[in-house]
């Protein structure tokens, strides 16, 4: 199932893009969404960890990311490790490899999509949110699509099967969105397979597991903090009563 | 303001109990947190990620392995050897017995699995670790005999070219040469009948 | 031949040592009957937390190096395979750079320390020149730092840095590329930052650290009054009567203070290590590529008082060298320090209302150029910068001329408490 969509995917992105150039850097622009990752919500990040391996991996690596560590991390066994995230011949050692060569995704795409291990890092968090929410349909592209958020981007949408089709919304015209109230810069064209609501939760599923994946040890460093914390309170109270008691003598 | 601003630390109103207390309690607390700081620094010293992935159980097929012949596998980036050994091979093993250091494997060269004179799970099939248990060599592998340039009865097995020290085909050390005990066994275990998998132990029955 | 026994009258082990060593002597003369002013406050805290930063600097500097490569196709790899494969890296990583924030932030907080007590007048105009040369080598050895993980700010900030160098008449193109050893920041340019920041400046650093320690325990302590401790002194024991030893007094005092201080620096590496994009910037997450420059550059946050009033001063006859100049003679202005401070008072607490507010306003002065600095370039931002820039250069001489338009206070015979 994964290298169906795999294959189905670069089909598409090798047309869509062949064409399409270099993407300009990001403006300065505003970000239509904001969205703080959740590391510890294990669930979410082991469902965003299935959405990376099927829809991303096939052309973006993670090359500083072991399987084994997330295994270890998001407390997936072995056995459903091999049988979900990882290819058949992969090592629990190894790192996620884009299962697309880099010099051919260099020839299709103008240049060779990013590795991600660090894009939550590079980028922010909302930023990547953004950009996953912010593929429109755009006739003056030669395929048909862009993003709001990085114009021009090389990379088609992806998750359109799931999201549906999308246009900017005209110039001072807002639509209320999945019904939060919020403004979406967009209208919908064509309905995906998931709703609104659905397509966003999986967009936070991916964006959790991009973050707990550009830095794994987040959640030990901060359950160190505490601990180390506490101790230095234990030894402030030593050390003040300590100061006190010398510093009686001085008058 | 006084003139005298610094009473003696016997003076009045100071405990020197209390005192004494306090230093050794805050001297306590702070060591302890010295000894966790040191922590880390220590543990980043152990093998990393990298190295463990790198360091991660060998697969290796041994089908085309002929009886009599050794084959090199790299474990951890030591030497490991895999040798089909003949029945003329192994009926040495107890012929040597009386020559060797510890020909019971008393020393805890070997995982729990491997015993006896063939010091295998498969008799025929010997996995070990290529360095000499003097200062790490790689002993040759010698299987001729005679070799009167080794022993005068020398009936095979493998023969350290730094400093002469000699294993029979089980890799038991000999006595009175310069390796004090037997060369090491990795835990394996065989995947199918010509698969071995090394660094890993066999999966419990 | 007989060996001359100690003047301390240890015996033993000890004994044996302060025969042949000054081990109590060092111990005495620097700690236990170091006679320090009883007056210390809050703003005495930051001389001991730089020692303690410095240090927690050498020790985890010397374990990045066990896992750092110093080669522009490998550093930016090593970095991550500190923050990942390397048990307990991040947590190293983290307190090397959120450590060299700290001792920005300890050192800037001791020289304001300095200044409003009058630490830089006569006679320690020396500690003052050491501190000074500290502060140089401490930023040279940001820049170096800063630059080894290789990502794009760590490339680009080097491009500007070196491209300052450029501007100099004559010379200046061909120094940018002596310095690089390339044409632009490259491999032989990461390999010499490299050996100056784990060799040289380090060597440099400790060494200063020493001599400013040795020439303050030579003149002694200042104090929030400004007076000499010296003056008055016990007639019997020659201990001067408003002094305490170091030891244990402010030993158990700089205890609590570097507990304190702990419980912050452990909170910023273990909950925020970032810094909001301030302590480790967004884009060095992306390797570096000189065909990228990054949307908005700005130098390290410790810099960015120097950065505002680069781009404060607008070039002339085509050369942005004035610019460079004003910038370099910022950090040159302090040297001066000393000499530039006429006013006989050493103490803010006794000066009139003119240096109060012009020094307070100084200080404001700075946060707020340090601001501007790190943000994208606006026409208010540069005015600001430029106003800011004036009054940075115009306190050091109005130090000169204070005092003439201000009443002072008289300043008392011994500490106060």
């Amino acid at each position: 199932m994964k290298f169906v969509i795999t294959k189905g995917k670069l089909a598409f992105a090798g047309l869509a893009l062949a064409l399409s150039g270099a993407a300009s850097a990001a403006g300065g622009h505003a970000l239509p969404y904001s969205y703080v990752a959740d590391v510890d919500n294990l669930p979410s990040v082991q469902r965003g960890a299935k959405v990376f391996m099927g829809y991303c991996s096939g052309c973006h690596s993670m090359k500083y990311l072991r399987y084994g560590r997330i295994g270890q991390d998001l407390q997936i066994p072995e056995d459903l490790l091999k049988a979900n995230l990882m290819f058949t011949s992969d090592k629990p050692g190894d790192v996620i490899q884009a299962s697309m060569h880099k010099d051919s995704a260099a020839k299709w795409f103008g240049q060779a999509p990013p590795d991600l291990t660090l894009e939550t890092r590079a980028r922010g968090e909302s930023w990547v949110y953004s950009y996953l929410k912010s593929f429109y349909v755009d006739p003056t592209r030669p395929v048909g699509v862009n993003n709001l958020v990085l114009p021009g981007a090389s990379m088609p949408h992806v998750l359109w099967e799931l999201q549906g089709w999308q246009a900017k919304a005209a110039e001072g015209e807002h639509h209320a969105e999945g019904g939060h109230g919020k403004h979406s810069p967009f209208t919908s064209v064509e309905p995906g397979t998931l709703s609104s609501d659905e397509y966003d939760k999986l967009v936070g599923d991916l964006v959790n597991f991009m973050a707990y994946a550009a830095e794994p040890g987040r959640s030990a460093r901060q359950s160190l903090g505490i601990k180390a914390i506490a101790y230095l309170l234990v030894l402030l109270a030593f050390a003040y009563l300590l100061k006190k008691e010398y510093w009686r003598d001085v008058h | 303001m006084s003139t005298q601003s610094v009473a003696s630390a016997t003076g009045p109103g100071v405990d020197p109990g209390r005192r004494r207390f306090l230093t050794l309690a805050t001297t306590g607390v702070g060591a302890v947190g010295a000894g966790f700081v040191a922590w880390p620094f220590l543990a980043s010293l152990k093998p990393s990620e990298r190295a463990k992935a790198l360091g991660a159980p060998v697969i290796q097929d041994i089908s085309l392995l002929e009886a009599g012949q050794k084959l090199n596998v790299a474990w951890r980036g030591k030497p490991v050897w895999i040798v089909k050994r003949t029945p003329e091979m192994l009926a040495t093993l107890t012929k040597v017995k009386g020559e060797l250091a510890d020909p019971e494997n008393e020393q805890p060269q070997q995982p729990d699995y491997i015993k006896g004179d063939a010091r295998a799970i498969k008799p025929e099939i010997l996995v070990m670790i290529g360095s000499c248990t003097h200062l790490g060599c790689s002993p040759t592998f010698r299987p001729d005999h005679p070799a009167p340039e080794i022993a005068a009865d020398w009936q095979g097995g493998f023969y350290c070219p730094c400093h002469g020290s000699k294993f029979d085909l089980s890799g038991r050390v000999y006595k009175n040469v310069p390796a004090p005990i037997n060369l090491k066994v990795p835990p394996y275990r065989f995947a199918n009948d010509t698969t071995i998998v090394i660094g890993e132990d066999p999966v419990a029955a | 031949m007989a060996i001359v026994p100690n003047p301390h009258k240890t015996t033993g082990f000890l004994g044996w040592i302060d025969d042949r060593f000054p081990l109590t002597k060092l111990w005495k003369d620097h700690l236990s009957e170091y006679y320090a002013p009883k007056n210390f406050n809050f703003w005495y805290y930051f001389g001991s937390l730089a020692l303690l930063v410095m240090v927690n600097q050498l020790i985890t500097g010397i374990w990045l190096a066990m896992h750092y490569k110093p080669d522009a196709k490998l550093a930016f790899d090593s970095v991550e395979y500190i923050m990942r494969d390397v048990p307990w890296g991040a947590i190293l990583r983290y307190m090397h750079s959120t450590g060299a924030s700290a001792f920005f932030l300890v050192v800037y907080l001791h020289m304001f320390r300095g200044l409003i007590y009058g630490s830089h007048k006569k006679p320690r105009e020396l500690i003052w020149i050491f501190g000074c040369l500290i502060y140089l080598v401490l930023m040279a050895e940001g820049f170096a730092g800063y630059v080894l993980p290789w990502g794009q700010m760590s490339y680009w900030g080097a491009n500007v840095i070196f491209n300052l160098f450029g501007t100099i008449p004559v010379i200046g193109p061909d120094l940018v590329i002596w310095i690089q050893g390339d044409y632009i920041p490259s491999d032989a340019t990461l390999s010499r930052l490299f050996s100056l920041h784990v060799v040289f400046l380090p060597f440099a650093l400790v060494g200063l650290v020493v001599a400013h320690l040795i020439a303050l325990h030579e003149v002694g302590s200042n104090n929030p009054d400004g007076v000499e401790i010296k003056k008055f002194k016990d007639p019997v024991t020659h201990v001067p009567l408003d002094g305490i030893g170091f030891h244990p007094y402010y030993t158990v005092k700089d205890i609590v203070g570097v507990t304190v201080f702990l419980i912050f620096f452990v909170a910023v590496i273990c909950f925020a290590p970032d810094g909001g994009g301030y302590l480790l910037e967004k884009p060095n997450f992306q390797e570096a590529n000189p065909l990228v420059t990054p949307e908005h550059i700005a130098p390290a946050w410790y810099f960015g008082a120097y950065y505002a009033m680069l781009r404060a001063t607008p070039s002339m006859f085509s050369s942005a060298l004035p610019g460079v100049i004003v910038m370099f003679g910022a950090v040159l202005m302090l040297f001066f320090l000393p000499w530039l401070d006429k006013n006989p008072i050493k103490s803010i607490r006794y000066k009139g209302m003119l240096t109060k507010v012009a020094t307070m306003v100084f200080a404001a002065d700075f946060v707020m150029l340090n601001y501007l600095g790190l943000q994208p370039p606006t026409g208010l931002g540069t005015a600001l910068s430029q106003i800011g820039t004036i009054y940075y250069f115009a306190f050091f001489f109005g130090l000169t001329v204070f005092h003439k338009f201000e009443k002072s206070k008289p300043v008392p015979e011994r500490v106060t408490s």
